[in-house]
């Protein structure tokens, strides 16, 4: 019961910062607004006994890359909070449609998971770190890890020489 | 229930021990519990001002406050009688929500974080959350939020010098939690757990042993007994100190990075007052500033707890023979008075710097975090890894080899020389000779020849 009436707040605070995003009518509120977001859902993670996961949530999307996301929306919009012009009209149906496809999908995935497989908490030992990391370094799943980090290496290489190009 | 039964189950039962019916207890211990490290980081703020006035006084060769009650100690209770009673304005073009959630939300992650942080091994009573198994992450956690308030200050104060502040504190804050990170994560990985009160355990002499016995894949059994050798037979093996020096030099940027995270000098970009006016709090007044001024002092007092919790043995004893921490007065005394004075260095070590450095400029800020402070905790936490796999004189070793690599690279540098080359010679000396209001003979001669004029002889020696 404490459960549901706790998943029922931090639902709605989620649900309702969510709108709050893409309502909001200047970019630093929309974007304070996904910072309450993302600490709901790690809080929904910390119901679910998944610890690691949400203090992982934390440190990265609301501690470090919100935080670089506000210091880029406050640069580029220094002074006072305007309305934004959406500059990209033609995509706003395309947009709809795109995002009734990715509600469909989720509503099937969420069909499909049994009821009495819903909402029961996870053993400890699923989701502790230690566990995490061992399946992270298994053989099954160390190839797609480190491809992930190479990736990333690459990201940030291509981001520094396409800066430095530019200053040249 | 009668009263003695209640005492019992609430001083000395450990939460999974506590009879089902009587979770209440169980609850009503966690909140008063938790009111232990709130009180003891807002009631040390005011002290923590006056001692750091005083403190500065003594190192500029002042007196610093010292009218109000005894040796001045009441003269901060008379600041913020004063803060209370001034008049609480709001500017008129402000956002209103932020402008007025900002101060709080400065204050509270250092309180949060105060909560995981223990003052004795007990499970019982021995921190505000005695049992977090991610208790580091939780830590990073809050640390990484703390950056929220200043931002948004800054914005929601709708004035220049404020959102410059709120600017530099966002990229500031960023930059230096990646050292300060990977120096936490050296500790985990000398430590081998996520958990603080372990991490504490790690660093006394005696402590949890991984049972391999019971070892199973998806779970770690520990048993109880002496893991570490006393150094020289009684000290203990604080972090700090391990793997010398790769903990040393963990603990140096941890230290750095953590000046950063609480802008304090020579890091205290956000407000700098000869530029920003007061930064991110210039448009607050009354107790809205006052907050903001608590919640840097007791971001202080936190950060210097978790320095002293993941680096300098927590609440151990330096000598691992006085370590007592069973359930007797004693017992409980000497840990808590461990961490308290370890707090106490730190804050003096803040204060200390303060009074020693000045501001650094924001290029350089910058450049000492992404060029300086992130490499150094990232080579260093590769040669823990290899201390830790190959044995302490192969990460020694690849240490070394990596320092004096890094010193031949940077001593070469085309920016390193220009920098030093231009600094000692043309800005330095030569501004220096032509912004002498009288033309003076810079180069005494010794043979008797006439003295050269001040501006060509500093010219000459700029070629």
């Amino acid at each position: 019961m404490g459960t549901q009436i706790l998943f029922a707040i931090l639902a709605a605070v989620a649900v309702v910062c969510g709108i709050g995003v893409v309502v909001s009518a200047s970019p630093v509120r929309s974007a304070l607004n996904l910072v309450l977001v993302l600490c709901s859902v790690a809080l929904l993670y910390l119901t679910l006994n998944a610890s690691f996961v949400a203090a992982i949530q934390i440190i990265v999307y609301a501690g470090a890359i919100m935080v670089l996301f506000l210091f880029v929306v406050m640069i580029l919009n220094l002074g006072s909070p305007e309305p934004l012009v959406n500059k990209l009209k033609p995509q706003t149906p395309l947009a709809v449609v795109a995002g009734l496809v990715l509600i469909g999908v989720i509503a099937s995935v969420v069909a499909s998971i049994p009821p009495q497989a819903s909402g029961r908490l996870l053993p400890e030992a699923t989701t502790g770190a230690l566990t995490i990391g061992l399946s992270l370094f298994s053989p099954a799943w160390v190839f797609p890890f480190e491809a992930v980090s190479v990736l990333l290496l690459v990201a940030t290489v291509g981001a520094v020489v396409l800066a430095t190009r530019r200053a040249l | 229930m009668d009263f003695s039964q209640f005492s019992h189950i609430f001083w000395s039962v450990p939460t999974n021990e506590v009879p089902a019916a009587d979770w209440w207890i169980d609850v009503l211990r966690a909140f008063v519990r938790i009111l232990v490290p709130v009180f003891f980081v807002l009631l040390l703020v005011p002290p923590l001002v006056w001692f750091e006035r005083r403190l500065l006084g003594f190192m500029q060769q002042r007196q610093g406050p010292n009218r109000v009650g005894p040796e001045g100690i009441v003269q901060t209770i008379a600041d913020g009688v004063k803060l209370l009673m001034k008049e609480d304005i709001i500017p008129s073009n402000v956002d209103r929500t932020l402008y007025v959630l900002a101060p709080i939300i400065m204050l509270i992650p250092a309180l949060v974080t105060a909560g995981v942080l223990p003052w004795h091994p007990s499970l019982v009573w021995g921190a505000g959350a005695p049992n977090v198994d991610i208790g580091v992450l939780y830590l990073l956690a809050w640390s990484s939020l703390a950056v929220y308030g200043v931002v948004m200050a800054g914005w929601a104060s709708n004035n220049k010098y404020a959102l410059l502040g709120g600017l530099r504190s966002s990229a500031q804050m960023i930059s230096y939690e990646l050292g300060m990170g990977i120096a936490v994560v050296t500790v985990v990985l000398i430590s081998g757990a996520l958990s603080v009160r372990d991490i504490v355990f790690d660093q006394s002499a005696y402590g949890w042993i991984k049972d391999a016995a019971h070892t199973t894949a998806h779970h770690a059994a520990y048993t109880w007994g002496i893991v570490h050798k006393p150094w020289l037979g009684f000290l203990n093996p604080w972090h700090v100190a391990q793997f010398f020096p790769m903990g040393f030099v963990a603990a140096f940027i941890y230290v750095v990075a953590m000046l950063a995270e609480t802008n304090r000098s020579p890091f205290d970009l956000p407000e700098a007052e000869t530029e920003l006016v007061a930064g991110y709090h210039t448009e607050y007044t009354s107790m809205k500033f006052a907050m903001f001024f608590m919640g840097e002092y007791a971001n202080m007092v936190v950060v210097s707890a978790i320095a002293a919790t993941l680096f300098f043995g927590g609440w151990t004893t330096p000598i691992a023979q006085l370590d007592q921490w069973d359930n007797t007065a004693v017992g409980w005394i000497i840990p808590a008075a461990m961490i308290s004075a370890k707090i106490g260095l730190g804050l003096y070590f803040f204060v200390w710097i303060r009074a020693t450095l000045p501001r650094i400029r924001y290029d350089m800020l910058m450049s000492f975090g992404w060029k300086g402070i992130f490499p150094i905790a990232l080579g260093n936490l590769f040669c823990v890894a290899v201390s830790l796999t190959a044995g302490y004189w192969a990460g020694l070793a690849v240490w070394i080899v990596l320092a004096v690599g890094a010193l031949l690279i940077v001593a070469n540098l085309d920016s390193t020389k220009r920098f030093t080359e231009k600094t000692r010679r043309r800005s330095v000396l030569g501004l220096y000779a032509s912004a002498q209001p009288f033309q003076m003979p810079l180069v005494k001669t010794s043979n008797g020849a006439p003295p050269v004029d001040g501006r060509t002889a500093a010219e000459e020696l700029v070629k």
